[in-house]
């Protein structure tokens, strides 16, 4: 691990986290976060990351996102240290953060905005559209924020994410304040986006189901503080369907994820009635 | 449309019948308390006074609340955006706000001897700007993190977060708090013209109807003063819907 990494080795993981350590520091000493974590994600799939609340997942996003810098440990992009914020991230969270004073085609050409400043106006206009038109929001493009439910909302936030056409989309828990129902929506629509758009993701959820029907790959990250506890890769088609998810493979992958989590929370040796 | 000005026209009216049926019941001089009709003649025998000063107490006021509104919101924006600022500034703020303003008159009008527009105009600043920088400082600390993240993650500099994000959020916030400062700053110009001897304005107008033992006058320019502050305290709600409209979710 300690042994330097050449670009050659990194190139085809467009996202590759080696040995991250982190700790904040508190008022009552330092709080370890991260300890041994490692995430290796190719370019163009989808890695979904589960673990026990607070084990430091949120951290996982800031570390990809250039937001903040490990103790220890590196992070790479695309064959390069990660050492700042660059322009080829893009970012949802559980929270849309919808800017209540901009229509929500205004919010979704905001990353433009810092992005590409020099864009003509009608490009940056044009290229909203085309995604608030896949996610099924035309006709809500001249609303304000409040004027919409929870699930376009976060539709809307979705399609800020990736208006810039970021390399890398990071996804912290974005379907996770939402029904059952409009959840289930979301994942479709974040299917077809990546079908129509290529990124490279990564979803932190707490959501099994979810990670197995979106995610290429299941990082199952241990209690705080966090680990790379175990990898699964999901082989199951990238036109994949809800039915998927009562197939026996889908079961079986559910099943041992489950276990896993149970380990990290510590909870392994108690059985369930 | 008829009804939004109907309501309070009536109310107002009511207020007066109340008021002028109060003076006539206890039978009270006009020494004691004016009561409504004794207004009208007062605003007559002086209209063009009422004119001068009325403008002199408006423009020193809307001066002072100006440079409230641009010193309130760099404090507000100091003390929002760094902890140690604010863990420095809070009490000497809160300290200055709670000195009654009338005990600095004489304090600024010996510092600043005879520069009587200057006294005033900074006494209403002085009075105005806390709930504005108290409440712009408020509004940018409380921005929740994922606000600026969306932005700092695309590598946008503290100040475009500022310009797009921090400043516009922070806007009802600064309205609410504009309004409280409009009518404080009144209070602040009146204090001056009041107080300063040979003062000028509503306050100096209220001065001479004391000495001279004119109190419908006194009663008049109360009047006059209550309708500048509503004439100023909407003026500030137009801006509020021009600026900050997106957040009255009632009305979109």
């Amino acid at each position: 691990m300690a042994a330097p990494i050449s670009k050659g080795q990194t190139i085809e993981n467009l996202i590759e986290i080696k040995g991250a350590r982190h700790a904040y520091q508190t008022a009552s000493g330092p709080l370890p976060v991260l300890d041994g974590l490692d995430v290796s994600v190719p370019s163009g799939t989808f890695a979904a990351v589960v673990g026990p609340s607070g084990c430091g997942k949120s951290t996982l996003t800031k570390l990809v996102a250039g937001l903040m810098k490990p103790d220890e440990g590196e992070v790479w992009l695309h064959g390069e240290r990660v050492t700042g914020p660059r322009k080829t991230v893009g970012m949802a969270f559980q929270n849309p953060v919808l800017l209540e004073w901009r229509t929500i085609l205004d919010n979704v050409i905001l990353p433009l905005e810092i992005v590409a400043p020099k864009m003509p106006k009608a490009d940056r206009i044009a290229r909203a559209m085309q995604l608030l038109e896949m996610v099924g929001l035309i006709g809500f493009e001249n609303k304000r924020p409040s004027e919409l439910s929870g699930g376009m909302r976060q539709r809307a936030s979705l399609c800020r994410s990736i208006v810039h056409k970021p390399e890398v989309l990071i996804l912290d828990e974005p379907f996770g304040a939402l029904d059952a129902f409009t959840r289930e929506d979301l994942w479709q629509t974040m299917r077809d986006l990546r079908a129509a758009e290529p990124f490279t993701a990564v979803l932190i959820t707490h959501d099994l189901r979810e990670s197995v029907f979106l995610g290429d790959q299941v990082i199952v990250l241990s209690g705080r503080p966090a680990r790379t506890q175990y990898v699964m890769d999901v082989d199951l088609p990238a036109d994949r369907t809800l039915d998927v998810l009562f197939t026996p493979l889908a079961a079986e992958m559910l099943h041992i994820l489950r276990d896993q989590i149970k380990i990290a929370q510590g909870r392994a040796e108690k059985v369930d009635a | 449309m008829v009804r939004k000005i109907a309501t309070p026209v009536l109310a107002i009216l009511i207020f007066l019948v109340l008021w002028e049926l109060l003076v006539w019941a206890n039978d009270w001089p006009n020494y004691k308390m004016a009561s409504p009709s004794d207004l009208p003649p007062a605003f007559w025998k002086y209209k063009e006074l009422f004119f001068v000063m009325g403008w002199q107490t408006l423009w020193r006021t809307v001066v002072g609340l100006l440079l409230a509104v641009v010193v309130g919101t760099l404090i507000g924006m100091i003390i929002g955006f760094s902890k140690i600022a604010r863990d420095a500034l809070y009490p000497l703020l809160v300290g200055f706000n709670a000195i009654p303003k009338a005990t600095l008159v004489p304090v600024i009008s010996l510092i600043f001897i005879g520069q009587h527009d200057f006294n005033t105009i900074l006494m209403a600043f002085m009075i105005s700007f806390f709930p504005i920088a108290v409440s712009v400082g408020i509004g940018l600390s409380t921005l929740e993190p994922e606000y600026r993240d969306i932005l700092r993650a695309l590598g946008a500099s503290r100040f475009t977060i500022f310009r797009k994000i921090a400043l516009p959020k922070t806007l009802p916030e600064f309205f609410g708090a504009l309004k409280v400062s409009a009518t404080l700053a009144f209070i602040g110009t009146n204090l001056v013209e009041i107080v300063s001897p040979h003062g000028r304005g509503l306050g100096a107008l209220f001065k001479s109807g004391e000495t001279n033992g004119d109190y419908p006058l006194m009663f008049a320019v109360l009047i006059a003063l209550a309708v500048l502050g509503i004439l100023l305290y909407y003026a500030v709600i137009f801006l509020e819907r021009t600026f900050a409209g997106w957040a009255d979710r009632e009305g979109s």
